[in-house]
């Protein structure tokens, strides 16, 4: 079985494609260029180095989100225009998921953050029990505090991965009641080769759509439909007063 | 016989997104537009990251069925084509992106059009007879040119707006008046019922540029006069304000294009974008070229709001000039007319 993956959810701009139990190969960018510029020539390049037609491979595994509104689209339209020309599903991927495989078998929790802008984070907690991933909870944009409340409670050691690190890292260390960790340069960030393996995994269990039928998990609503929804609740607040 | 050339298009660059197979650059074998509008009304505008979340919800089955109506599969296709601006920068990268990897994986060429030329090729494909040179005003919600087109994809730049879009003023106009969103078609068809000459809103002039446009001064015209109205306790009648308006920047924009005709000896003269449509100023330029004797072209309502035919006839024309884009190919929010 082989699955090509993509993720393009936050700075870095990574593609992989994965045989069975081999990452035949990845590709990780993590510099300057937006992705709509990187992510095809990328993937082009990967192709080229296999020497696997391109209609070879069964499925497309893309990190779904959360992350940068304009960076998830970006790998949704590559992955869904790939599963349009080849006729081959998508297989949708929780960004924070992969990541969290990224620290395979740590013992205690692996908290991945993402730089979630208006001081929140885009995180999921996750624990490895018997050789499998286990969500603790599911993928959330909340505030820092909030995050490191529930990390506390939990009175487990926590390793740290993601863009997120760098932004509130004082923040972690000053409010963490529990021995806590951050992950080195090789395994704090997206990379596709999890994307994959963690994607195989998913559509083995079924977890996979058409590519008409993709669309990102953004996890919150634009900030257009937010202020609506306020002023709306306002409103029918000083109705029913 | 020459070899047939299928495109596939697909536009997102605002609010529609679309997607049309086009034979030969001129005959639309399929050309579906998949409006959000209603989404955007509720807003009072186009809300760009609501329109980027539409766009990816909806391409997938907009190209499919662009294709299925054209009884044509990607194998048949010689070339993709999508609009890479200008416009709004999250709304064409879906487009952008999707285009670029279908082009990929079924190894077709990719040619980046701009949406500007593309409302320019629209009327190349409602008259088959229309090639260059001719003269062409563009007036949508987000541009105003007085181009001469030289060739296919070659323009000369005679005017432009310095301030807001024809469409703008409409839309701007539409909500002073309590019409709502969008502007433009409903400023079109309340000003049947009202008087043009109700109210006199003056034409935007410019000393340096016979050619270029301006329509904040008739926009604040139009806002004072509301003002006062409403300070006197004076009652408007929203047909004769709509009327008035609708014919001051009308009369502007034909007036120039006459002008434009006269100086550079263009006995053609096209329109073309979302505004090209308002049945006033299509009725008031095929008039003023009938009593110059000019030949007038616009396209059908249809092919002047955002559509992706007109991206595939573009695109047919640079296809044939050998114009080929990368797997790089980005979104360009500010492209320039004219620009590769």
């Amino acid at each position: 079985m082989k699955i090509l993956a993509l993720d393009s959810s936050g700075n870095v701009a990574t593609v992989s494609l994965l045989q069975d139990d081999i990452l035949l190969s990845e590709y990780t960018i993590d510099h300057k260029k937006t992705h709509s510029q990187t992510l095809l020539p990328m993937l082009d390049e990967i192709m080229r180095r296999v020497e696997f037609p391109l209609e070879s491979i069964d499925a497309i595994a893309v990190a779904k989100g959360p992350g940068s509104f304009t960076g998830l689209r970006i790998g949704a339209a590559t992955a869904k225009g790939l599963g349009l020309a080849l006729d081959k599903p998508l297989i949708p991927v929780p960004t924070t998921a992969a990541m969290a495989c990224l620290l395979w078998d740590h013992p205690g929790i692996v908290c991945p953050i993402m730089d979630a802008r208006r001081s929140q984070v885009y995180t999921g907690i996750y624990r490895f029990a018997d050789g499998r991933l286990e969500t603790v909870e599911d993928q959330m944009a909340l505030p820092i505090e909030e995050l490191l409340i529930k990390l506390n409670a939990r009175q487990e050691p926590v390793a740290f991965l993601g863009d997120g690190v760098p932004v509130f890292e004082k923040q972690i260390r000053e409010g963490m009641k529990v021995p806590c960790s951050f992950a080195p340069a090789h395994l704090n960030r997206q990379r596709a080769g999890a994307v994959a393996w963690l994607g195989a995994q998913l559509f083995r269990q079924g977890i996979y759509e058409t590519a008409a039928d993709h669309r990102p998990d953004y996890l919150r609503v634009s900030q257009a439909e937010r202020e609506r929804a306020a002023r709306l609740a306002k409103e029918k607040e000083g109705q029913d007063r | 016989m020459e070899k047939e050339i299928l495109i596939l298009a697909i536009e997102s660059s605002c609010d529609e997104t679309a997607a049309a197979v086009v034979r030969n650059g001129r005959e639309v074998l399929s050309n579906v537009i998949s409006s959000q509008i209603d989404l955007h009304t509720l807003y009072g505008g186009v809300v760009p990251e609501i329109a980027s979340r539409k766009h990816i919800e909806r391409i997938n089955q907009v190209i499919t069925q662009a294709l299925l109506e054209a009884s044509c599969t990607l194998q048949d296709l010689d070339c993709i084509g999508v609009t890479y601006g200008p416009g709004l920068v999250g709304a064409l990268l879906v487009g952008v992106a999707e285009a670029k990897a279908i082009a990929y994986a079924a190894h077709l060429p990719l040619v980046g059009v701009h949406h500007i030329e593309g409302h320019v090729s629209a009327n190349y494909i409602e008259h088959p007879d229309l090639e260059p040179p001719f003269l062409c005003l563009i007036v949508s919600g987000g541009h105003t040119h007085l181009v001469i087109v030289k060739d296919y994809g070659v323009f000369e730049i005679l005017g432009r707006t310095r301030d807001d879009a024809a469409g703008e003023a409409f839309d701007k106009v539409a909500r002073a008046i309590g019409l709502g969103y969008p502007g433009g078609p409903k400023i079109d068809r309340v000003s049947r019922e009202g008087d043009p000459d109700a109210v006199f809103f003056p034409q935007g002039k410019l000393e340096d540029n016979p050619y270029d446009f301006s329509f904040s001064g008739v926009k604040s015209a139009v806002l004072n006069y509301l003002n006062h109205a409403q300070m006197t306790g004076e009652t408007i009648r929203q047909a004769d304000i709509a009327a008035s308006f609708q014919k001051s920047v009308v009369s502007v924009l034909v007036s120039h294009t006459m002008q434009a005709a006269e100086d550079f000896g263009m006995d053609r003269v096209a329109i073309a974008g979302g505004v090209a449509s308002n049945a006033s100023l299509r009725a008031a330029m095929e008039e003023a070229c009938r009593e110059k004797g000019y030949r007038f072209y616009r396209p059908s309502p249809i092919l002047c709001t955002d559509n992706a035919a007109m991206i595939g006839c573009a695109a047919y024309y640079e296809f044939l000039k050998g114009t080929r884009h990368g797997w790089d190919l980005n979104a360009v929010p500010n492209l320039r007319l004219g620009e590769r």
